[in-house]
């Protein structure tokens, strides 16, 4: 394991991530943005073990193993601002980021990487003998019926693919616990697969326990589940409302009222009343206790093995790279 | 009267009919917090989260109501619908003929729909020619915030499936959750008309199957849905100041369709243009003209349609949307 490797591609993914937050703040990118902060050690450990001839299937949040995979920054910051030089000639944009040169594909559709995933693992068993698929999807998406199908599938074919089940902790403003039956590496090994649960907030553990999957799909030993936890800083988009009513109390404030009056018209109880106003205000600290980063933070957790002057010059030269692709694309977009 | 925007519409009559009927329950992913007013008033029970996982939580939806609720099921985006079709089309749709008339499935699937605001492909079609063409579906799509309210009591007094469908360009809820609409330098082209209303308390219903004459005129006919009703309006204006007179007709629901309406107001008219954001093809726009055709009516036809595939970049989906100037062009060529 190159930890410094690892720990610098990191810093480039946040790097990209964070101007890419910076574009959407100044409305020079459309629609939503999903951004991959906090996924950033497993999307490192987990892309690190790719060669050429193997694929992913990603979801929207794509950027980190994008970037880690070797994707040109311009290209794909070019395609953000819309431009017909971006990497799918501005028809993309964030959410479907495909690049037919890396074999890798993304989709605005929760779930849809597990399936796709293995049809690309299958393509891999005919056409690229000893290459492996991943698919990339979170917790929540475990709950697809589509999911489901997929392990069972992929087990039942002997596929080569490494299902990576990024597991934040939410479906989108709920909970996934409160709707998630069982736990999830049992779920997998039900079907007769390995499952692992693994710390997706260190890169070392993530890199190992990729490394043992990787290794049992390329021989033909099928696939593995692995269940990454990881923190979610900035809320399921940017300007996530949650994360907004988190942060400015002004806000949530002003949407206090409507709901007590609401509650007041109810005929239940006093009891389930304010159960319903502490579900609301249990969500909201939620999302506020992800907003701690630094203690979850992956990239500080790499850099604490590495000798100080090599972290930081990672980071300086991940914040050049990144700022000299934006400013290059900046002047290649047309307005 | 209370002045409330589209989104508001609609949960001010789920909660006048909710507080009328047990019956009615709404159920999907985030409700709580999406719908955070009738969690507030109704509690857990009958505003119930549902894990990522459309096929099982539409198909109980539908079975719910065949056993005696009266659900609305909440879709997030009609494009996640796809993942859940089976349960509308296969179920839902026909327990009322397959019963031979004997039971039904008086289930509402609520969904937002539409694009203009940079989400691109798989978050921005509205997809409600593909529901109309399914037999014993009724599909709603209003155009402003009292339609949008009154259908949907509509929808929860009838007693079949019904989609009613939300645009979020309508929308402030939903411009201000995926669009980021408030950043600077983020121009939408958004149509205020139909995002704000004084909107009756409770709110009235409107009937299932009846258009709306938004505008008279005698030489052209426009009929549109949605968002592309003010588009028409406005193509109407700009159309009356070179001497055209157009009448627009919002159609308010695609299933039924109010064939009468569309007889009365082609007749005599020297062209008709449908203004359809949905996909040319095989929808909505080809069956106006199946059904003028079917009327004995000869007045020359235009449709104004998506482009196809909804591009990221602002510029592309500018020019796939049905713009103004798009209409404007079309009902030249009639003339």
């Amino acid at each position: 394991m190159n930890l410094e490797s690892l720990h610098r591609q990191m810093t480039r993914m946040r790097a990209f991530e964070e101007a890419l937050g910076d574009l959407w703040s100044r409305g020079l990118v459309s629609g939503e943005m999903h951004l991959g902060v906090g996924e950033e050690a497993i999307a490192a450990g987990v892309v690190a073990h790719l060669r050429e001839g193997d694929a992913m299937a990603l979801d929207y949040r794509p950027t980190p193993a994008l970037v880690g995979r070797g994707v040109d920054l311009e290209s794909m910051l070019l395609e953000m601002l819309g431009s017909d030089e971006g990497l799918c000639r501005g028809n993309g944009g964030h959410m479907h980021l495909l690049s037919r040169a890396h074999l890798a594909t993304s989709t605005g559709i929760v779930g849809s990487p597990a399936p796709l995933a293995a049809g690309l693992a299958l393509s891999g068993q005919h056409l690229r003998p000893g290459s492996v698929a991943v698919a990339f999807f979170g917790d929540g998406a475990a709950n697809q019926g589509m999911v489901m199908e997929a392990l069972n599938l992929a087990v039942v074919w002997r596929l080569p693919v490494v299902f990576v089940c990024k597991d934040n902790g939410w479906a989108v403003t709920t909970r996934s616990r409160r709707l998630t039956g069982g736990n999830l590496a049992g779920r997998a090994r039900a079907f007769g697969m390995p499952a692992a649960r693994v710390n997706g907030k260190d890169v070392r553990r993530v890199w190992k326990a990729t490394g043992r999957a990787v290794t049992r799909a390329r021989k033909g030993g099928g696939p593995t589940f692995l269940v990454m936890k990881c923190r979610r800083p900035r809320g399921h988009f940017e300007d996530d409302p949650l994360v907004r009513a988190v942060r400015h109390p002004r806000e949530l404030m002003s949407l206090l009222p409507d709901l007590v009056r609401q509650s007041r018209r109810s005929d239940a109880g006093w009891l389930r009343r304010l159960g319903s106003l502490g579900h609301l205000g249990r969500t909201l600290g939620g999302v506020a206790v992800d907003q701690w980063i630094a203690r979850w933070d992956p990239i500080p957790r790499a850099a604490h093995h590495l000798a100080r002057q090599v972290a930081v010059a990672a980071g300086e030269a991940a914040d050049a790279e990144v700022q000299g692709a934006v400013e290059r694309a900046m002047a290649r977009s047309r307005p | 009267m209370t002045r409330c925007d589209f989104s508001q519409a609609i949960d001010r009559a789920l909660e006048s009919a909710m507080a009328l009927d047990d019956r009615i329950i709404v159920i999907g992913e985030d409700v709580p917090m999406m719908r955070s007013g009738l969690y507030a008033r109704f509690g857990p029970t009958r505003v119930r989260a549902t894990p990522i996982s459309e096929s099982a939580f539409l198909g109980a939806g539908v079975g719910a109501a065949m056993g005696g609720l009266r659900p609305v099921v909440e879709i997030m985006f009609v494009d996640f619908l796809a993942v859940a079709l089976h349960a509308l089309s296969n179920e839902a749709a026909m327990v009322d003929t397959l019963s031979g008339g004997r039971w039904s499935a008086p289930v509402v699937v609520r969904a937002a729909c539409g694009g203009g605001y940079g989400d691109a492909g798989q978050h921005e079609q509205t997809r409600w020619g593909m529901l109309a063409s399914i037999p014993g579906l009724t599909v709603a799509v209003p155009s402003n915030p009292a339609d949008a309210a009154g259908l949907m009591l509509s929808a929860l007094a009838h007693d079949g499936p019904v989609v009613v469908l939300e645009h979020k360009l309508l929308s402030p809820f939903w411009l201000d959750s995926v669009a980021g609409w408030r950043r600077p330098g983020v121009d939408l082209d958004v149509p205020e008309d139909g995002m704000w209303a004084d909107v009756a308390d409770p709110p009235a219903p409107v009937p299932l199957g009846v258009a709306a004459t938004r505008r008279d005129g005698d030489d052209l006919l426009l009929v549109s849905v949605a968002v592309g009703v003010h588009r028409a309006l406005q193509a109407a204006e700009a159309l009356a100041g070179e001497g055209v007179e157009s009448a627009v007709l919002d159609l308010r629901t695609l299933a039924p369709l109010d064939r009468q309406a569309l007889a009365d107001h082609a007749a005599g008219k020297r062209g008709v243009v449908v203004v359809d954001e949905d996909y040319g093809p095989y929808g909505l726009s080809g069956e106006v003209a199946a059904v003028l055709g079917e009327l004995g009516t000869s007045v020359p036809f235009a449709r104004v349609t998506a482009g196809g595939v909804l591009p990221y970049a602002p510029r592309l989906e500018r020019y796939h949307m049905p713009s103004v100037q798009r209409i404007v062009d079309a009902a030249r060529c009639l003339l």
